[in-house]
């Protein structure tokens, strides 16, 4: 088993840098944005991602968490996971564009349970996806519109994020 | 976890993450559309041979909520009045395609000869068997505990319950026992002693014949219900010396701590263990632990259907 670094600390700020802005050229400006991180690693980077938009625009944005557990469409094939607290911000939601913050895109299904839960909470605007890696290898039609970086991955290959707010450190490994 | 017909099926992480779960469960209420996709294509079958009105409507609605298909079955108008045993109604089901069988049976011992028998290979879970066992009640009892006097805490250490009444015939102290001690909460048990099993003392918790004695140190007290129906042994002389004695009234709760909280799993005896004055005042939670049993078997429902690759 090889493991190799493929971003470390600065990689992933930049990233984040980055991505905040493009979000922002995307929507002309921050109004109405509400980012929305997916447990666990999606949390840390919406926070991330909101916290960049703020200092840039000089006004709030609002973030919060969304959990998909229970809209998964594996229920059956694996075994029982606790869900996390959804915190969705006081906020006109039907008027809102959400933006989705995951830290790998792989098959999609996350995604797709994502987009379930949305809806039942509201029907937003538009909804956006920005993830930190995106390793190919879709099982559903499902693009992101903000993307850290391209690794393309063989199916063997796992991909470790680690973020300092769950693990103490910022860095993205991946093991053969 | 296969089936919970006991609070012993559990060890304490799967409780915390049962209670855990619970929580999220109940957020659904909030949200527009009040229903989790997370159960579709499974069917939930209540099968209920003894009375209950807020078990049997609260599973049915847990199942709902999560999209499974509900069928439910009482044993009043079905093939058991005509003699139909618990095996051949078991295979019925099995025949139908159950993925859980929800059971309430007067015989202690039903759910588990149910889950072991191999008749079936649903899940199984008990909503009450005889004076056994009643697992999910004792669930919603800790999980409406946890989240008013232990609230951010995972488990119910530090806090102390009494449970008031007819320990004997309770299948409801019994699985509540269990899981205060699992969840390392105090309890204590208060009853006149005719009214306390003779093994008691093995129970692992303490036991007091005076209710106002107990009263001052406790943080909640669960009274529970006089089962008029299996009073017919003289276990004390007059329901009103027994309302005198053990029923819980303003004045003793005003000797409770400030903060200290009334349950009672239901049905009530108002005038009886529980004047309506205590029923009806805002330390009495009788009303949430009924919103929770929604929730607390929603969870229990995910837990035990997750992971069932057929």
């Amino acid at each position: 088993m090889k493991t190799r670094l493929v971003l470390e600390s600065s990689d992933i700020s930049r990233a984040i840098v980055r991505i905040s802005h493009e979000i922002l050229e995307n929507n002309k400006g921050s109004k109405n944005l509400l980012v929305l991180g997916i447990p666990s690693g999606g949390v840390p980077l919406a926070e991330r991602i909101a916290k960049k938009i703020s200092e840039i625009e000089g006004k709030d944005v609002k973030h919060g968490v969304l959990d998909v557990t229970l809209y998964r469409d594996d229920v059956r094939l694996r075994p029982a996971r606790t869900p996390q607290e959804t915190k969705i911000p006081q906020i006109n939601f039907d008027e809102s564009v959400v933006v989705l913050v995951d830290d790998v895109l792989y098959s999609g299904r996350t995604i797709r349970a994502a987009l379930d839960a949305i809806v039942s909470i509201g029907r937003p605007r538009k909804v956006q996806l920005a993830v930190l890696i995106d390793r190919g290898h879709r099982e559903l039609p499902i693009r992101p519109d903000y993307v850290g970086k391209n690794l393309p991955t063989s199916e063997l290959q796992s991909i470790k994020v680690r973020l300092k707010e769950i693990d103490g450190v910022d860095e993205v490994e991946v093991t053969d | 976890m296969k089936h919970l017909y006991s609070i012993n099926n559990l060890n304490a992480n799967e409780a915390i993450s049962i209670l855990d779960t619970a929580k999220s469960m109940a957020e659904v209420g909030g949200k527009s559309v009040k229903k989790l996709p997370t159960l579709l294509g499974r069917t939930v079958v209540n099968l209920f041979f003894e009375d209950s009105t807020r078990t049997r409507i609260s599973f049915e609605a847990a199942a709902k909520r999560l999209s499974a298909d509900v069928i439910t079955f009482s044993a009043k108008g079905s093939s058991v009045s005509k003699g139909e045993n618990l095996k051949d109604t078991a295979q019925t089901l099995e025949a139908i395609g159950a993925d859980a069988v929800v059971i309430r049976h007067w015989a202690s011992g039903a759910a588990q000869t149910l889950a072991n028998s191999g008749w079936i290979n649903s899940r199984v879970i008990n909503a009450g068997d005889g004076t056994h066992e009643h697992p999910t009640q004792a669930l919603l009892d800790a999980y409406t505990l946890r989240e008013t006097l232990a609230p951010g805490q995972k488990d119910l250490s530090g806090i102390k319950v009494g449970i008031v009444g007819d320990i004997l015939h309770s299948r409801v102290a019994r699985s509540n026992v269990l899981l205060l001690n699992l969840l390392n909460a105090e309890c204590v048990l208060i009853a006149p002693p005719t009214l306390l099993p003779i093994g008691v003392t093995t129970w692992n918790c303490q036991s007091s014949f005076s209710l106002d004695e107990a009263l001052p140190e406790l943080d909640a007290v669960m009274m529970l219900r006089v089962q008029q129906e299996r009073m017919n042994a003289a276990y004390f002389p007059n329901a009103r010396e027994y309302a005198r004695d053990f029923g819980l009234n303003a004045k003793r709760l005003s000797a409770m701590k400030p903060n200290s909280i009334v349950l009672h799993p239901g049905p009530m005896n108002r005038g009886m263990e529980i004047t309506a004055e205590v029923a009806d005042s805002p330390r009495s939670l009788i009303t949430s632990q009924v919103t929770n049993g929604v929730s607390v078997r929603m969870s229990v429902l995910y837990h035990l259907l997750s992971g069932v690759a057929e």
